[in-house]
């Protein structure tokens, strides 16, 4: 048992002796590898942030309702009672024209301007929480209500969010697309740099067959550095992927504090970095595999 | 050991390389096999070490048919062998010690004992201090010498030598036969083929000789020359 685990060592040494004594072909051999793979890692990456922001903007969908200027107090509690009764409507809360103001004048920073003028500009609103439906139910009800008198629009918060994931469902399946066909190039890479190894060692491979090497021991070198290429191929996308995400976290930090927000984008997770490097792996040891079973019989000791 | 029995061998476009052949070598012999080049001397030895099979007739080497092994059984069977090659396939990517250690790597053998068995195998054909040398630059003799270390350092059973001495003058090739002597000495079984008939002239030992692929001497008696 501790005989083959060090011939596998000694194998895993002379793959990666192979990558790295090929120093500027193994390593663009590898940059490509990482190039290929970033590209799908890093949308799928951009895809997942801008999920999450989706999820936490369109989490609960309300229905902002804006009366009229001209609203009278009475007006408002009529409202207010209408709202109570309707069956479609879990909860409302009133936002004085006032209070609407303060809250302007606090979270925007927009005092001095807010502050030089005449009249407030805002009017009284609804805040309303709709009892859960789908899109096209609260669209109804935003329609209903916005018939109701003395109100003057009636908006869905969250309609935007729908579109917005809408879209994302559309983008994710365009990065699928994109894996699969860079996947299927990564392969192809492995299965050409196999290939002329195994042209390069041609004579070593005969000699092995004569002296009584099994298949088993001559693939196995060319199985591993598929791999090991592949995995090294992995990290190389981890890095760019990661440095990338630093140099788009820097601007969108100024980019956020112009809208008071915290938003950034969140790094790849322990579990997808670690899918990455296996599934690198994996391809590359399967591109070293389709290429050793189509060349490796040609080699036939003469 | 080895025992062929009514094997012909033809290559596809029906050059037919050895006809009806039947001899068999005892376990500890050593044999000569000479004829004329293109006899199918080579054609011979690697019926035996399975690198051709025959088309029909049964090529016996302990007792097993090596003629109709699987391809999955070839590589223990060769590994019981020890094949000198005509044209030495010896690998020029890597010195002398490294060369010489490719069998063991490939039986699986431990460092240590590796090391020791690759050193005995050169210190017997007088390579030991030449370990870290790439063959490149080794005479034609040294090379001879290394691929022989190669075909020992197993310590197969069996030993097969094409053409050994074929481009080596007078000198390196008796260096070459009292090699082969030794190991004669200590048990093993040897085959081995040349053209060149003056190596044999103070040896007596059994000679297989061929023509156009058919057995010329009796196949059993002893040639004293």
């Amino acid at each position: 048992m501790k005989h083959a685990l060090t011939q596998h060592l000694l194998v895993l040494r002379t793959a990666l002796r192979r990558i790295f004594s090929s120093r500027l072909g193994g390593f663009f051999n590898i940059l490509v590898i990482g190039i290929a793979l970033s590209l799908p890692a890093g949308m799928y990456l951009l895809l997942q942030n801008a999920q999450g922001l989706v999820a936490q903007l369109s989490g609960t969908p309300q229905i902002s309702l804006f009366l009229s200027l001209d609203a009278k107090p009475d007006d408002v509690d009529k409202l207010r009672r209408q709202l109570f009764q309707h069956p479609a409507i879990a909860r409302i809360e009133f936002v004085a024209r006032a209070d609407a103001l303060a809250q302007l004048k606090q979270s925007t920073g927009l005092a001095d301007v807010i502050g030089g003028l005449q009249q407030n500009p805002l009017p009284d609103a609804f805040v309303i929480d709709p009892k859960p439906g789908e899109a096209q139910a609260l669209e109804a009800l935003r329609n209903e209500l916005a018939k109701l008198p003395k109100v003057e629009q009636a908006q869905l918060d969250s309609a935007w969010a729908y579109k917005l994931e809408a879209m994302l469902k559309f983008a994710r399946i365009v990065v699928l697309i994109l894996a699969g066909l860079l996947s299927i190039a990564l392969v192809a890479i492995t299965f050409n740099t196999i290939r002329l190894q195994i042209l390069t060692q041609s004579s070593e491979i005969e000699v092995s067959k004569l002296i009584g090497a099994t298949n088993g021991f001559i693939r196995r070198p060319f199985l591993y550095f598929g791999a090991m290429q592949g995995l090294l191929g992995g990290i190389m996308a981890w890095f760019i992927i990661t440095f990338s995400l630093l140099l788009l976290n820097y601007q969108l930090k100024a980019l956020a504090q112009l809208y008071a927000s915290q938003f950034v984008l969140n790094p790849l997770s322990w579990g997808d970095s670690l899918s990455l490097l296996l599934f690198s792996m994996y391809l590359g040891w399967l591109g070293a595999w389709l290429s050793v079973a189509r060349h490796l019989s040609q080699i036939e000791p003469r | 050991m080895i025992k062929f029995n009514q094997v012909n061998k033809r290559y596809p476009g029906g050059y037919q390389a050895l006809k009806n052949l039947s001899f068999s070598i005892a376990e500890g012999e050593m044999v000569f096999l000479t004829g004329h080049s293109g006899a199918g001397k080579s054609t011979l030895l690697k019926l035996i070490a399975a690198i051709e099979r025959p088309n029909s007739g049964s090529v016996l080497v302990n007792s097993q048919n090596v003629g109709v092994l699987k391809e999955r059984a070839l590589p223990y069977l060769r590994r019981n062998l020890g094949i000198i090659f005509q044209d030495h396939k010896l690998l020029f990517d890597r010195n002398v010690f490294d060369n010489v250690l490719l069998p063991l790597q490939i039986c699986g053998f431990d460092h240590r004992e590796s090391a020791k068995r690759v050193r005995a195998a050169l210190d017997k054909v007088g390579l030991l201090k030449r370990e870290k040398s790439h063959p490149i630059a080794l005479s034609g003799g040294e090379q001879q010498r290394l691929c022989i270390a190669r075909a020992i350092v197993n310590r197969p059973s069996i030993l097969l030598a094409d053409e050994p001495t074929g481009n080596l003058d007078a000198a390196y090739a008796q260096e070459i036969m009292a090699i082969f002597e030794s190991f004669h000495q200590v048990g093993a079984t040897l085959l081995i083929s040349t053209h060149d008939t003056s190596v044999l002239q103070d040896t007596r030992v059994r000679t297989l000789n061929l023509k156009n692929g058919e057995l010329q001497s009796a196949p059993t008696g002893s040639v004293p020359v």
